[in-house]
């Protein structure tokens, strides 16, 4: 596979006013990579994305595009392709029109830029579908389309403004496939725009999570998932519980956090905050509802959490149960379903288990909202 | 009775539904197409005096076609030089009217259109506050600008870049500019429409695919603004050539309009017959151009409704 051509952010800045969009963002995305920004709504992976395209200029720093600035230049002069949210397909145009518009702006003629319309048609299996409207199609059609279009460009880099967002569920996970397939075959870098921590963990090969203009940690998806730096990141992708407390002790990668509800509970300190938590510290301490487990009547293990049941719910793969927590914040527990008998023990305090390799501590920081 | 009316009564009630499709009857029946028919007959009947209107003489004739086409009976000429050229010139310079406004107004409907903020609203207000003032004074005011010792001669003559002053009148100039300002907003308005709901990510799908700017408006808003521009041209062009205040007050000397010759028949003649002949073939006329244009474009009647 071709190296593929890779995208640097240095010291980027983008203001609007007085408004800080991005702040001193840097990122270096290997060519070929599948990489994802994620972040909640309004915390400027869009502007970043609109930066990367040309359609915004930096306040301060460089977008370098397989090592070239691209100050000063044009989108439609860019190596890169923009799938626009509403994929913004051109209505009067058909579908073998629509791929092909970019050759058409070269000059080519209308049987190269048909012939190769259909290519991308059969690539994007829709073959008999070039001479109809973007209307007459479906919405995963339609996507397809918007793909199919942005890769006859040729571009260096496809930009993806969370595409799949207009789809319904079902489809949505068909096109994760999908796109992770063709960006395999085309082996050219995607960018990826999202707030849905499933498409970014099924698809890319890295992850940066954004919040508030702040990236604030770049990883793979598991790194991200398991090895949060910030308690933004923890909280934002899937769930977690959060323990406020004090760190008590250091004693090499782990920590023994006085919690303000719970007791000292002992975790592991998050790589990226490794000789940065010191005792005394304000810490978070996140453990996840699967990494949680009902100690069996009567023991206690050597780390464990008592609480109150609120209430329980069945969710199919999983026996939910929900305790109080801190801050007003639930304890949620994901026991898998794999046929036993299960009691209600709504209003019962109950006794969780957990790894300490399974618990994360982060310093103290913002939560993301739910 | 047909479903469509009865669905608009269920809706409206008995009577409001009743009140309101009679207004419209009344609008269409009553004020434009009964004068238009009674207009259509007066065009084949020859001009009497009033005692013999209904007598033996009060038959169907051509002769007022005739006439603009072959002038006078007996006459010098064997066509109608006179009438034909001002017809054919009021023709000519009710599309060059039409072409300028386009060219003028697109940009502005297209930056109108898409450009977000409140200074459009100011930028609207500022272009449809002039159309307060009643068109007769407007049509006044710019003969004060282009007037021999006008605004704009003062400036060139001041400036140096004239000698002597440059007659605008004579020349036609105030007439087409008067015509063009008369109906800006007619073309403006119908194209902002359009362009107003042009999604902008359109523009930006093109350029990101490489489009010049001008690759964008021929491929992607032109063809998406087409029944407004179609719209706005068609306005345009039926009141500019049916225009009679601005060439009354800007129109120099010598060059007459087709509707003041329809004006002359009816008011210094007296020969509404022959009035009625001309004001039906200048709408004919101008109606199949129009008609013309619209299947050479590829329009819709229906488009020129939104």
């Amino acid at each position: 596979m071709s190296a593929g051509v890779g995208v640097d952010l240095e010291n980027l800045w983008i203001r609007f006013g007085d408004f800080v969009a991005v702040r001193d963002a840097n990122v270096h995305i290997k060519g070929g990579d599948f990489f994802s920004f994620l972040g909640p709504s309004g915390c400027g992976k869009t502007t970043i994305l609109r930066a990367v395209s040309g359609f915004l200029e930096p306040s301060e720093g460089n977008v370098l595009i397989g090592g070239n600035n691209m100050k000063g230049i044009g989108p439609n002069k860019r190596p890169t392709a923009l799938i626009f949210q509403n994929l913004a397909l051109f209505p009067l145009m058909k579908v073998w029109e629509n791929i092909s518009f970019s050759m058409e702006i070269a000059g080519a003629s209308a049987k190269e830029r048909r012939k190769r319309a259909d290519e991308l048609l059969d690539m994007i299996a829709l073959s008999d579908q070039g001479d109809k409207l973007p209307s007459e199609l479906s919405g995963g059609q339609r996507q397809r389309v918007a793909i199919a279009r942005a890769l006859c460009a040729e571009p260096d880099v496809l930009l993806l403004d969370e595409p799949l967002s207009a789809l319904d569920l079902k489809l949505r996970q068909h096109m994760r496939t999908e796109l992770r397939e063709i960006q395999k075959r085309v082996g050219i870098t995607f960018i990826y725009i999202t707030h849905d921590q499933g498409e970014a963990l099924t698809m890319s090969d890295d992850i940066a999570v954004m919040r508030a203009g702040v990236i604030d940690q770049i990883g793979d998806g598991k790194t991200i998932y398991n090895d949060p730096a910030t308690a933004f990141a923890a909280s934002f992708v899937g769930e977690n519980n959060v323990f406020r407390g004090k760190v008590l002790e250091v004693n090499g990668n782990e920590a023994l956090i006085r919690t303000n509800r719970s007791g000292d509970l002992r975790s592991r300190i998050s790589t990226a905050n490794l000789g940065k938590l010191a005792v005394g510290d304000d810490a978070m301490m996140f453990i996840r509802p699967e990494a949680l487990d009902l100690a069996p009547t009567g023991t206690k293990g050597e780390n464990f959490v008592t609480a109150q049941v609120t209430h329980e719910e069945f969710e199919g793969n999983t026996f939910n149960i929900f305790m109080e927590g801190d801050g007003g914040k639930e304890i949620k527990v994901a026991i898998p379903n794999h046929g036993q008998s299960f009691d209600d023990h709504t209003g019962q305090a109950m006794t969780l288990e957990y790894e300490v390799d399974n618990a994360v501590a982060v310093p103290a920081g913002e939560l993301a909202a739910e | 009775m047909p479903s469509f009316l009865k669905d608009f009564f269920n809706r409206n009630g008995t009577l409001m539904g009743s009140l309101m499709l009679g207004l419209v009857l009344f609008w269409t029946v009553g004020l434009i197409i009964l004068p238009q028919l009674s207009m259509l007959d007066f065009s084949f009947r020859p001009n009497l005096p009033p005692p013999e209107i209904g007598g033996p003489k009060d038959v169907y004739t051509l002769e007022n076609y005739k006439y603009l086409v072959f002038g006078p009976e007996g006459g010098s000429q064997d066509y109608n030089a006179v009438d034909l050229k001002v017809f054919f010139r009021t023709l000519v310079a009710a599309v060059c009217v039409t072409i300028f406004n386009l060219i003028l107004c697109y940009p502005i409907a297209y930056y109108l259109g898409q450009t977000k903020g409140n200074h459009i609203r100011i930028l609207a207000l500022m272009l449809i506050i002039p159309y307060w003032i009643n068109e007769i004074l407007r049509a006044f005011a710019l003969r004060i600008i282009f007037g021999e010792s006008g605004v704009l001669n003062t400036i060139l003559v001041g400036s140096g870049i004239f000698d002597t002053p440059f007659d605008f009148i004579r020349n036609d100039i105030a007439l087409y500019a008067g015509l063009g300002y008369a109906y800006i907003l007619l073309m403006i308005f119908p194209i902002y429409n359009v362009i107003e709901s042009l999604d902008h990510n359109q523009i930006e799908a093109a350029r990101d695919l490489g489009a010049p700017w001008w690759r964008i408006h021929k491929r992607v808003v032109i063809p998406y603004a087409k029944p407004g521009i179609s719209s706005g041209c068609t306005m345009v062009f039926m009141l500019s050539a049916g225009a009679l205040a601005a060439p009354q007050i800007l129109g120099g000397p010598s060059s007459l309009w087709f509707t003041q010759l329809i004006y002359q028949q009816f008011n210094d003649n007296s020969d509404w017959p022959q009035g009625a002949a001309y004001a039906v073939v200048l709408l004919v006329t101008c109606i199949l151009l129009v008609l013309a244009v619209m299947r050479l474009f590829k329009v819709n009647m229906g488009d020129i409704g939104k």
